[in-house]
């Protein structure tokens, strides 16, 4: 009963905030939408018994990701009338695309009416007193290992990517070197003088 | 509790439901009165390290204090400034607030004392406070005012830069206890070190991690020496500079009820919960929660000693700190703790 209730309340909102991610007038309000569509996501993924994919999706899309978009949303200054002065040119484009993704959702209604593949079965949940991060952990870590893998040098390659791309070198910065400061003694940094009346010393 | 319901001849879908609703006021209503407390405590803290008197004129040695500030914010005007986006403006604190108390629904106050016992507890820990971000993004934005903004700017980078050592020293203590249930994790730190202290603190491979959670908690509540988003001599009052009455209250509340959380973190985490410090039959004769208590005003005590001593980093100090001092070195204690366990417990 109350999965149940659970399920449609959750469904809704995702429903509803995905549509207003597009609906939106401000940009900010758009990706706070999209944020309320990610959390309500993670509820349905816990009703389905995936309780690590739930956390794991606020902790990386919620957490991270979305925070990204909220910082480059909140930074651009978007100007409302110039976004809608390309409207016709973009017209044919944009009507394509739609085209393009209502045959593919005929199709997919289409096939799912036919019943050829039986996804149902196949997305059964597998009944186990192992707890959702140990049986994905035995399974990424056995039989799924080069994939995994795989998977983490292209985030690597990735990484390093982004880092030579946005790295340079500019001259004339002066860094802060923690362990310089730290390994100077007052031998080294200080002098003691004692200039007679009226001299004054040379620094 | 829903057994105890049950027994009075309810229904047990409803005993459940009313079961639940009582232990989130359990935690709730306690926890604001504590967080009232503990401001007040704090004020006295640094007032004795700063040789003053501090709060001492409403109630007997000031302990009202806290409650005369709330009610009188509560009497105050709400000003929303005109040029806000009022939505988001008003909606932040109450984010902020929201946040603050969700994570106390894994906490484990005693054993089996939990109201959420969940085998994800410590993901969720993770997941709840990667959301606390986002009531200091959007007030900073909404205030339409520069000083906010910069401070918005520079607590999303500061919380999201510790998450990742957070993470990573959390990983060590997963792998030490076998498991993300908040209650095993206390429960596996019993006779932990040597035999008979109950800590994971006290494991040589462990008190590195529990010295760089202790700093990246202090950088994540955003407390001194880390507090640049509310930076007074550059920032006004950083993200709460537009607020005023009870939207400010709700900041104010939320950011100490976070204190108090990663006060318990550290505690729970890393120096044995609700167990007693050393594994001796007579200390369990003290209920356990006391002891957690105990522990987590003790990491309070180091909490205000810490706000009243040190100086705040500059923030180029703080993401160096964050990403080349304690990334590097957390990712290195999960290859030498799975190492060590490779070898110990599996082999």
């Amino acid at each position: 009963m109350i999965q149940l209730f659970a399920f449609y309340l959750f469904a809704t909102i995702v429903i509803a905030s995905a549509a207003m991610v597009i609906f939106a007038r401000n940009p900010v309000h758009s990706v706070m939408w999209l944020i309320l569509a990610f959390f309500n996501a993670a509820g349905l993924m816990l009703l389905a018994g995936a309780e690590f994919i739930a956390m794991l999706l606020v902790i990386v899309y919620v957490g991270a990701v979305a925070v990204l978009f909220l910082f480059v949303v909140m930074m651009l200054d978007i100007d409302f009338a110039e976004l809608r002065a390309g409207f016709v040119r973009y017209l044919p484009l944009g009507a394509l695309v739609a085209i393009i993704l209502a045959a593919e959702l005929v199709f997919a209604v289409g096939a799912w009416q036919a019943g050829g593949v039986d996804l149902a079965a196949r997305a059964a949940p597998v009944v186990s007193d192992k707890s959702n991060i140990q049986q994905i952990g035995e399974l990424l870590y056995t039989k799924y290992i080069f994939l995994f893998e795989a998977a983490g040098i292209v985030l690597l390659v990735a990484m390093i990517g982004a880092i030579v791309l946005t790295h340079r070198t500019r001259g004339g910065v002066r860094i802060q070197n923690i362990s310089a400061q730290n390994r100077r003694r007052p031998e080294e940094a200080t002098r003691l003088v004692d200039p007679g009346v009226g001299q004054g010393m040379e620094l | 509790m829903t057994e105890t319901f049950i027994s009075w001849g309810m229904d047990p879908n409803w005993a459940w439901g009313v079961a639940t609703i009582c232990g989130i006021l359990l935690i709730a209503l306690p926890l604001m009165l504590a967080v009232a407390m503990i401001i007040y405590a704090d004020r006295k803290i640094w007032a004795a390290i700063a040789l003053r008197r501090g709060p001492n004129v409403v109630g007997p040695f000031g302990l009202l204090q806290s409650f005369a500030d709330g009610l009188k914010v509560f009497l105050q005007e709400t000003i929303i400034p005109s040029s806000a986006n009022r939505g988001l403006f008003l909606i932040a604190p109450i984010i902020t607030f929201t946040v603050a108390l969700l994570a106390w629904a894994v906490i484990p106050f005693n054993s089996g004392a939990v109201l959420a016992d969940i085998n994800v507890g410590l993901l969720y820990i993770l997941a709840i406070s990667s959301l606390g971000v986002y009531g200091v993004i959007l007030s900073g934005w909404s205030s339409n005012s520069k000083y906010p903004f910069f401070s918005a700017m520079r607590a999303s980078a500061q919380m999201i830069s510790y998450e990742v050592s957070i993470g990573f020293i959390l990983i060590g203590v997963v792998l030490f206890a076998d498991s993300f249930n908040m209650n095993e994790i206390v429960k596996a730190q019993q006779g932990h070190g040597l035999g008979f202290v109950n800590a994971f603190g006290f494991n040589l491979l462990l008190f590195p991690l529990a010295v760089m959670f202790l700093i990246s908690s202090l950088a994540e509540t955003a407390r001194a020496p880390f507090d640049l988003t509310e930076a007074e001599s550059e920032l006004v009052a950083g993200y709460q500079t537009e607020y005023s009455s009870m939207s400010f209250a709700l900041f104010w509340l939320g950011e100490y009820a976070n204190v108090l959380l990663m006060c318990t973190l550290n505690a729970v985490l890393f120096w044995g919960g609700w167990l007693p410090p050393i594994d001796w039959a007579p200390l369990y004769a003290v209920p356990g929660i006391i002891w957690l208590f105990a522990k987590i005003l003790f990491f309070f005590f180091v909490f205000s000693w810490v706000k009243a001593t040190v100086p705040r980093y500059r923030y180029d100090q703080l993401m160096r700190l964050g990403w080349k001092v304690f990334l590097p070195i957390s990712l290195l204690w999960i290859f030498l703790i799975s190492g060590y366990l490779m070898l110990t417990r599996y082999s």
